[in-house]
């Protein structure tokens, strides 16, 4: 190296000449291009719900589209209304609804539905700066507002009608209205039975989703198969569903092997409740979720441990929705505690090299 | 310090300066007790007069209190006068003052009204003193109104007691919970930023952290 370049007159300096020989393209980052754009994948995952979606309908009959429709027509207005312009393209509006309207029950007022979109998408995404700003999965924000709303509401549980067009529910309760009381028969979900009566469901049931439950949540079998095909296509990080499994599997296996009559099999709590639908598709949310490999295993374990823990020993049947909610305020700074180290640099610190 | 007219002195706690919406102070009565229309007022008032009574005597007293102390006697004046509101509101209006429990007696540490003596009326003459109690008395009590009347609306479906949407109205739990108040309070916080914001960028870059910028308040 003479340290002169090409193109460089005696003196060191660019000549013009030869500056326009070299045909620089000039062009901003990023120069690597991948076809996974955010909207493709918002739509993929869409495009996985709705098998989750019409098994929901055709197990709970249309007061369940009805549900869902309202769902998300209040998330996406909300986004048209008060988003950054042309942010609805991006659909995550669109899951935000389709996810909360099945996690609700069957026969929920829609107006109730409709508020909790808003409430999911406005204060749960749009008031922290809108998609991937968000701390909390604003699907379940929603649900649990929903929650501390409408108590009753949200824990009512049809049973199968005898006709399946019958609704559900009072689905078309007039807005600020309670609902009046449902024409269908009402009953527990596998949870609610296994706390407060002590009895198990079958587990085929569970399975093939034929039980009491939210729109979405009953099919666990199904589920598996589209968030499986999600984490194929590496939309979903396959780690944090699989440390959820996992971390409930052997949590309640153990204690299903010192007490079999006092805690329920690990079956049964993995097919159970939302904990297939949470796992799959709420705490693998890109946003809420953490960045780092090590980092989503803690963060799957955490949502097993404290699912298992409030289902066994807290006050309410189901403990997915506030595990994922709690565990997702704790991603920054698992975030940071799991940085990769950077090729090169010490291990460690040296002690108080920092101040 | 700046001198202000007594125009200015009146009107600047009750919007462009509002203890609650703008300062953040006196949050824990703000959360704690606008469930309701009625508890909102009587806190309203019961805050109003012990923030007007001190500021007099305060003003009065303000060349015979010791700098070195003065914290210290600043919160006896105001324990004062919050034992007159906490006898008056037992006698006057039991029930309400059942519900408002603990929250009377913590107006003494209200750090809005201990706010007020530090930063103005220690230093000012007690016309003006007074002028600014009442407009930051006011000002607190519009901002506890919005808050139990928003709650109170959608948590029990009624206004002061009267039912606005008939008996099958369906009641929002939370709202008379405490994250009701929190909701409610952040809410309410959002829609004033940003009215303030659509309104004028000028107003929003010079005047949003006004009275904490100048220096006046104590946090």
């Amino acid at each position: 190296m003479n340290g002169r370049g090409p193109g460089r007159g005696p003196d060191g300096s660019m000549d013009i000449d030869s500056l326009a020989e070299i045909r620089l393209r000039i062009a901003a980052s990023p120069h690597l291009r991948s076809p996974h754009s955010t909207p493709r994948i918002m739509w993929n995952v869409v495009g996985s719900l709705v098998p989750i979606l019409a098994v929901g309908i055709y197990y709970f009959g249309p007061s369940a589209l009805l549900v869902v429709a309202a769902a998300t027509l209040g998330s996406v207005l909300t986004e048209v209304l008060f988003g950054p312009k042309g942010s609805t393209k991006d659909g995550s509006a669109l899951i935000t609804g389709l996810l909360l309207g099945l996690i609700l029950p069957p026969g929920f007022p829609i107006w109730m539905a409709f508020v909790g979109g808003v409430f999911g998408v406005g204060f749960g995404k749009l008031i922290f700066g809108g998609l991937g700003q968000n701390v909390f999965n604003p699907a379940l924000l929603g649900r649990a507002f929903l929650q501390a709303a409408f108590p009753a509401a949200i824990t009512t549980w049809p049973l199968q009608p005898d006709n399946w067009w019958a609704l559900r529910g009072d689905s078309f309760a007039l807005p600020l209205m309670s609902p009046s009381a449902p024409d269908v028969v009402t009953g527990a979900t596998p949870l609610g039975l296994m706390k407060f009566e002590g009895l198990t469901t079958d587990t085929m049931d569970l399975m093939m989703g034929s039980t009491a439950g939210s729109i979405g949540e009953t099919a666990g079998l199904l589920i598996l198969v589209c968030g499986g095909y999600l984490a194929l296509r590496n939309y979903l990080d396959w780690r944090i569903p699989l440390s959820i499994f996992l971390t409930v599997f052997v949590f309640s296996g153990g204690l299903y092997l010192i007490g079999p009559d006092r805690f329920p099999s690990p079956l049964f709590m993995l097919f159970s409740g939302g904990l297939m639908l949470g796992a799959m598709y709420m705490a693998t949310d890109m946003v809420t979720s953490p960045v780092t490999p090590a980092g989503s295993w803690i963060f799957g374990v955490g949502i097993g441990l404290l699912v298992v823990l409030i289902r066994v020993w807290g006050g309410l049947p189901e403990g997915v929705m506030y595990a994922i909610l709690f565990m997702n305020a704790f991603v920054p700074f698992i975030n940071r505690i799991t940085q990769p180290r950077v090729f090169g640099q010490p291990r460690r610190k040296p002690r108080g090299a920092e101040a | 310090m700046r001198e202000t007219t007594a125009h200015e002195d009146l009107i600047r706690g009750i919007w462009k300066e509002n203890p609650v919406l703008v300062q953040l102070l006196g949050l824990c009565p703000a959360l704690a007790v606008t469930n309701t229309v009625p508890n909102a007022i009587a806190m309203g008032l019961a805050t109003f007069f012990v923030l007007t009574g001190s500021s007099l005597l305060v003003s009065l007293l303000k060349n015979w209190i010791p700098s070195e102390v003065r914290i210290s006697a600043y919160i006896l004046i105001i324990a004062t006068f919050v034992t007159i509101a906490d006898l008056v509101l037992a006698a006057v209006v039991p029930l309400i003052h059942k519900e408002l429990g603990a929250f009377i007696a913590l107006i003494v540490v209200n750090c809005m009204i201990l706010g007020r003596q530090e930063a103005f009326a220690s230093k000012r003459p007690v016309g003006r003193a007074l002028l600014d109690a009442v407009g930051t008395g006011t000002g607190f009590m519009i901002a506890m109104l919005m808050m139990g009347t928003f709650r109170e609306v959608l948590g029990s479906g009624s206004v002061m007691g009267y039912s606005l949407f008939g008996e099958n109205f369906e009641p929002w739990i939370v709202m008379i919970l405490p994250p009701g108040g929190f909701l409610t309070l952040g809410f309410i916080l959002l829609a004033f930023g940003w009215w303030k914001e659509r309104h004028s960028e000028a107003i929003r870059v010079r005047q949003w952290p006004h009275g904490v910028a100048s220096g006046e308040e104590v946090a």
